[in-house]
């Protein structure tokens, strides 16, 4: 019999712990399989790649608790636990199960680093010992657990101090303090947000560069470094939240090697076995440095690292776990080398934050030791001028823009998400990089290359020449940055490159810089030098277009069908081609796809790629709404897409053709209008009651999207909504239940798993409510629905997937809208349904004979799927339940009933009538519950400015707050089904039914 | 203005010229695949003669500095770069590369796809280039002897350590005096066209330095450095760990396009350590020489199983082919000259005590 392996995941997307580990999971998972393992896999995350049943053996979306897990373990026996692959979670589980006994009870070993080293790299007082015991310098700091002991330490040492809250995510309840004032504020979040109530206080040393290194290890103690990199933001601003190039651009060989060596030497002393990272403070004027932090296991850095370089590090770090050494690990990448090898580089990386800031207006934008980006995109060049252009063509949003000089010096002051943008308008107009550099410390170097990229601005508005454009491409210089600068549209450049055959190279990432001969399928490009493979040699090869950077409204879910899709279209003997620039996600695993092109996604480079693939068809439908955007363009370049064409989405997508559509087939909708100006709007809104909800248009994940309750309210949305988001949809606002359905669709038949319903009434963002799989709905009403589902559907002769969202309200059942694309929730159907659904969604865009089975599936149990909000870092805003997503996660349970799933959403939380549960209508002196150490839950669904402060208040102590009552009733109801019942997700049905 | 290198087989890359030259500046092209140490490769006497391309394509980042050298001046023929940077910021910089490369007169070629050519010379093996202002075909003459010219006419003493230690010149680069003095040596640096003074120097250890080119090139000093080497502990780096090799009897042969850059990782057979090492070296010692010598592998590189370094079975002497005084490169291997100056004492204690 095989050994079992433990695996633990992350849990759902927050901030600091985001699809990375989905990645690194999903590698470890599969290397385990590799060696003969059998792999048992707790995580929560339904839309991860990492949780579909064919990654490991027995999938449990289960809590992250040790009591959830010991059952499992029970369940499973497993022989061996590895948690270095699921990030923090994982690890603090480990340290926590450990402590239990519970690996000791069942007779489990640790694989991989173990618990007394992550506790060494964790721990602060244990990690300033390994520190001294090494003769590596830490930066001066104290470990805090009063306030009385900070005031001292931070008048010993002066201010500015830095908090550090220990055993926390993402930097999670830290801050800069600069006077007494802050300290108060920092102490008070900081000792709550830790779990052992221990916050680290230590001298700023704001200003320093920041350098990381990844680091592997073996069981006989061989490092290796993997990659370094060198944050533009000097420390102060946490990794996450920086920009960062690799390998490193400002530092002498000699100090790359000190840091280096001093890596090795703490990896080693913690006798870590797979990967390490660690972070290291360099004084820009001398040699002395600072170990920050270090992290006993692969990270969001090493999901970098590992793209950044080409080395597999979770893969490797899987194997290392399991015994290997890495002299005798093979680099798959040039199949020559050795895991020993260390990677080079002969390109530059740029990795670039992606924030929820366009989304979250009222957020407080300031960067520092808290991490607040969602998400983030890499780009790779041989000039660092052009890695920096394709890291913001890569961004996917509107760019800052600053109507002054002042304002564009408020976000460089006070580091904010803006302050790239801000420099490169400072530059701009003309302000000089020594006040720059005095205001930021950003290396001259880097600030060099910013000017260099203003340089070629200028120098395009007054030039065009071939030979300058053929220049200006070197330096990154795209076609939408043409048109912006010069006034001439992007169309008319692409004609122009076409006509003067300016068209980029394609270069391939192999670890050894072309040294040894390497098989690989990376691939970037550039127009520095010349293209370097040939198109892949396919009889039918296809291109699926990725959704980009996580941001809210855009999680890992599409990344999830992108490689469902790519494992589709490969078992139907297409070549697959992945044009993606996400380092975090699988899709950019170049082992997913038979080619990766890690590149943004602009037209302008989707369109060189098809071209120099010649590619027979083009998905677009399963890159979330960034990948549907191009259908259009793409199809006029004369390219198929897959499924429908885009005057088919079209229909379905712009609210006027819809309502026209949904009314020539006899399909109800909700009573509204499309207003072209705020003229219409005022007019529309005059024939409707209060309230309505008005929606922009071509936004992600409802942004924008309020329910509007008077006049008043309509000329403030007026004022705020931009002219690009006309025209808005005005609907009447009906309460009642939502009921989404997932489908797929051969054009005369379609397929149906069952329904979804929301918990939570309609116009709370889909995204953000609760709902349950499959749902328990009047017969008559999911009659209707799938009949209106089906009607849509074939009417457009629609092939493919997609999903429909209803309002049912009393008996009768309205359309919301339609998503012709993967949707959010395919994952959760797809595996709690145990069918294919993107596999059979791919077979019908380009199988005429594909049909679909005629029964529904048989699921055996219920899934609740709930959101997750990152308020740990996004506290000041008001978390109420609306139209605006605001989850940046979610999670699923099974259970036997609904009730029980639900209950294990909040198995975690403390009963309704314990005093640490504080409800807002019957329960009094708010004030006084929240400072007592026990207030967990907190339930105020008001509108006023009193509930959103008190709200506010209560996320910033931590708590748990319930802001709608549906959510807050199943809260209550699932109290008594409380229960210990872990489900593994069965097993997939294999292939899609053939006639 | 336009400049062009030019392969032996004809393959020619275009690029930017750093001047204009009068003939082509011509010499065995190889490449680097380090990401930082421009500098310490220019300098370092080892690439004497060559052409070395640089395959990280920004060069110059943190510009040059007066202290960061392995000797006192250039000793390439030439450069290749993707881009050479004409600013600098590093607090210890003295000067751009750019400012550096025309002071000390040596031609480079920018915007040429580095990786091209690296992967010519990988296809190909190591080969002649030239480097002018149109294409123009390299003399097909291998260069030989470049160790005569980087070998120093004089003794010298450097430091005042209570251990003596010879330092045997074939072009010893700045990094290896300065680790020596630093473990305590007072090291007298000696051409090796000298080699018969050092017995009257009664050292407590010799040190054989790297060098360029082919350690053929001495074969006949090598009686007379076998005679050395059999009174007194040594330890030889690149260059010299060849000539240790020869003196005992062993061959060389020349790699087809050699190791170059700080990711090479290497074995030591006696524990089954592996570290990453500094390389610079197109010649190499086979392995199947060894056999009938006094010397065995003591170290492998990991990737190609070839010789990085030998032990003498009895006598105390060792060697490494890789570059343990790092700069470039890592500083993984050290640990060979603290081991040196461990066997250099332990012989001390046994000879006089």
């Amino acid at each position: 019999m095989s050994e079992k392996v433990l695996v633990i995941g992350s849990g759902p997307i927050i901030i600091g712990q985001a699809a990375e580990f989905d990645y690194s999971g999903t590698q470890g998972c599969l290397a385990l399989k590799e060696e003969g393992y059998e792999v048992v896999l707790v995580n929560n995350n339904p839309a991860t790649i990492m949780t579909d049943p064919e990654i490991a053996d027995s999938v449990y979306c289960e809590p992250l608790t040790i009591e959830s897990i010991e059952t499992i373990i029970q369940q499973e026996k497993p022989d061996s636990l590895l948690a270095g692959l699921g990030g923090q979670t994982a690890l603090n589980l480990a340290v926590e199960l450990q402590g239990a006994g519970i690996l000791d009870k069942y007779d489990m070993k640790v694989l991989g680093t173990s618990i007394d080293s992550i506790q060494k790299g964790e721990d602060r007082e244990q990690f300033r010992q390994v520190m001294n015991d090494t003769d590596q310098p830490v930066v001066e700091s104290q470990v805090i657990t009063t306030l009385d002991a900070a005031r001292s330490f931070a008048a010993h040492i002066g201010f500015p101090v830095i908090s550090r809250p220990a055993y926390t995510l993402g930097g999670r309840g830290g801050g800069v303090a600069y006077n007494e004032d802050d300290l108060e504020i920092l102490m008070k979040d900081g000792l709550k947000a830790s779990p052992i109530s221990q916050v680290i206080l230590e001298k700023s040393i704001a200003g320093f560069k920041e350098i990381e290194y990844e680091v592997m290890r073996d069981k006989d103690g061989i490092c290796i470094s993997v990659c370094n990199m060198e944050n533009i933001d000097p420390v102060g601003v946490h990794t996450g939240d920086s920009i960062v190039t690799a390998p490193s651009q400002t530092l002498t060989d000699k100090e790359y090697q000190m840091l280096r060596t001093s890596a090795l030497t703490i990896v080693d002393s913690l006798e870590v076995i797979g990967g390490c990272n660690v972070q290291f403070a360099l004084d820009p004027n001398s040699r002395q440095y600072y170990v920050i932090e270090v992290n006993p296991r692969v990270s969001r850095s090493s999901a970098l690292a590992s793209k950044a370089t080409g080395y597999p590090i979770a893969k490797m770090a899987a194997k290392l776990a399991l015994g290997y050494r890495l002299d005798e690990l093979m680099n798959p990448l040039t199949g020559y080398t050795y895991a020993s090898f260390e990677p080079t580089l002969d390109y530059v990386v740029v990795k670039f934050p992606r924030w929820p800031f366009d989304k979250f207006k009222d957020a407080n934008r300031t960067l520092g030791t808290k991490m607040k980006a969602t998400g983030e995109v890499m780009a790779i060049e041989r000039t660092l001028e052009a890695a920096f252009q394709k890291a913001i063509d890569s961004l996917d949003q509107t760019l800052p823009t600053f109507a002054a000089i002042n304002d564009a010096w408020e976000h460089i002051e006070a580091p904010t998400d803006a302050r790239f943008f801000a420099i490169l308008d400072l530059l701009r107009q003309g302000t000089s990089m020594e006040k720059i550099f005095d205001a930021t410390g950003i290396d001259p170097f880097f600030l060099h290359t910013f000017s260099r990229m203003i340089d070629w601005e200028k120098r395009l508005a007054g030039d065009t020449s071939v030979v300058t454009v053929k220049q200006a491409k070197l330096y990154g210089v795209s076609d939408t940055k043409l048109a912006e600068v010069t006034g001439i549209p992007v169309e008319e450049w692409a004609s122009f490159r076409a006509t003067h055959d300016i068209t980029p190279s394609y270069k391939i990432v192999d670890t050894c810089a072309g040294e040894f001969e390497a098989e690989t399928n990376y691939v970037y490009s550039t127009y520095a030098g010349v293209t370097e493979i040939e198109p892949l040699k396919a009889e039918k090869k296809a291109l699926i277009i990725g959704a980009g950077p996580i941001r809210i409204g855009q999680g890992v879910e599409f990344d999830y069908s992108a490689v469902k899709a790519i494992e589709s279209l490969q078992k139907q003997g297409y070549t697959t081609v992945m044009i993606n620039n996400n380092p975090e996600t699988v899709s950019t695993d170049y082992e997913t796809a038979d080619r990766l092109y890690f590149e943004p996604l602009k037209l302008e480079n989707i369109l060189d790629i098809a071209a120099f693939e010649q590619v027979d068809i083009v998905f677009t439908s399963f890159g979330g709404q960034t990948a549907l955007n191009v259908t259009e363009s793409i199809e006029n370049h004369g390219y198929k897409v897959a499924g429908v064409p885009a005057s088919v989405i079209e229909k379905l997508e712009d609210r006027e053709a819809f309502y026209d559509l949904l009314q020539s087939i006899d399909v109800p909708h909700i009573p509204g209008e499309m207003c072209h100006s705020a003229q219409e709007a005022r007019q529309a809104a005059d024939s409707y009651q209060y309230p309505l909800l008005c929606r922009p248009s071509y936004v992600i994940g409802g942004q924008g999207m309020v329910v509007i309750h008077s006049k008043g309210e309509l000329e403030a949305a007026l004022e705020e909504t931009e002219a690009k988001h006309y025209p808005l949809v005005m609907d009447q606002f009906i309460t009642g239940e939502e009921i989404e359905v997932e489908l797929v669709s051969n054009g005369e038949e379609v397929f149906i798993p069952g329904l979804m319903a929301h918990i939570e009434e309609a116009g709370v963002h889909s995204g953000d409510s609760m709902a349950v799989f499959p749902a328990e709905v009047d017969e008559g009403i999911s009659g209707q629905i799938e009949k209106y589902a089906e009607k849509i559907a074939t009417h457009v002769n629609y092939k493919g997937i997609m999903n429909i969202q209803f309002l049912v309200s009393g008996e009768e059942v309205f359309v919301l809208e339609v998503n012709p694309r993967s949707s959010r929730t395919v994952p959760i159907v797809s595996k709690t349904a145990a069918v294919p659904l993107i596999d059979w969604a791919v077979q019908a865009m380009i199988d005429e004979t594909m049909t679909f089975p005629a029964a529904k599936p048989h699921i055996p149990y219920i899934a609740v799927k709930f959101p997750v909000f990152s308020s740990h870092t996004l506290a000041e805003l008001d978390h109420k339940l609306g139209a605006n997503m605001m989850s940046t996660g979610e999670g699923m349970y099974l259970g036997k009933t609904k009730e029980q799933a639900l209950a294990k959403v909040f198995e975690h939380l403390p009963y309704p009538d314990d005093p640490a549960s504080f409800d807002e209508e019957k329960d009094e002196d708010f004030d006084t519950w929240l400072t007592s150490k026990s207030a967990t839950v907190y339930h105020n669904e008001a509108e006023t400015e009193e509930a959103k402060r008190k709200r506010i208040e209560a996320l910033k102590a931590g708590i748990t707050i319930f802001s709608n009552k549906a959510t807050y009733q199943a809260y209550k109801d699932s109290m008594e089904h409380r229960n210990k019942e872990r489900i593994a997700l069965v097993q997939p049905v294999k292939d899609g039914v053939k006639v | 203005m336009k400049g062009v290198i030019q392969l032996e087989d004809g393959q020619f890359f275009e690029g930017h010229a750093s001047g204009e030259w009068a003939s082509p500046v011509e010499g065995e092209v190889v490449f680097y695949t380090g990401m930082t140490g421009y500098q310490e490769v220019l300098t370092d006497p080892s690439y004497r003669g060559q052409i070395v391309v640089f395959t990280y394509p920004l060069i110059g980042n943190y510009g040059v500095s007066d202290s960061g050298s392995e000797s006192e001046k250039p000793q390439v023929k030439g450069a290749i770069m993707w881009q050479c940077s004409d600013e600098d910021s590093h607090y210890q910089a003295d000067q751009s590369l750019a400012a550096y490369m025309e002071e000390m007169d040596i031609p480079y070629l920018t915007n040429i796809d580095t990786r091209e050519i690296t992967k010519a010379i990988r296809t190909k093996g190591t080969c002649r280039a030239s480097i002018a202002n149109t294409p123009s075909a390299p003399a097909p003459l291998e260069a030989a002897g470049q160790v005569f010219e980087v070998s120093k006419e004089t003794i010298e003493v450097h430091g005042d350590g209570g251990t003596h230690l010879v330092l045997i010149d074939f072009g010893w680069k700045q990094s290896i005096l300065d680790k020596l003095l630093a473990g305590g040596a007072k090291v007298t640096t000696v051409p090796f066209r000298s080699i018969a003074d050092i017995h009257g120097m009664k050292p407590d250890g010799i040190v054989l330095s790297n060098g360029p080119g082919d350690p053929k090139d001495v074969t006949g000093h090598l009686g007379e450095l076998k005679a050395l080497l059999d009174e007194y502990p040594a330890f030889g780096i690149c260059y010299g760990h060849q000539v240790i090799s020869l003196a005992y009897g062993a061959d060389t042969e020349k790699l087809p396009f050699g190791h170059r850059g700080a990711n090479h990782p290497v074995k030591d057979l006696k524990d089954g350590h592996v570290f990453i090492t500094s390389q610079n070296h197109n010649y190499v010692v086979t392995g199947e020489s060894l056999e009938d010598t006094p010397l065995e592998a003591r170290l492998v590189h990991v990737n190609d199983g070839s010789v990085e370094g030998v032990v003498h079975k009895e006598k105390p002497i060792f060697s490494a082919q890789f570059h343990p005084e790092a700069n470039p490169g890592p500083e993984d291997a050290e640990w060979m000259i603290d081991e040196f100056f461990t066997m250099v004492q332990k012989v001390g204690v046994t000879t006089y005590v």
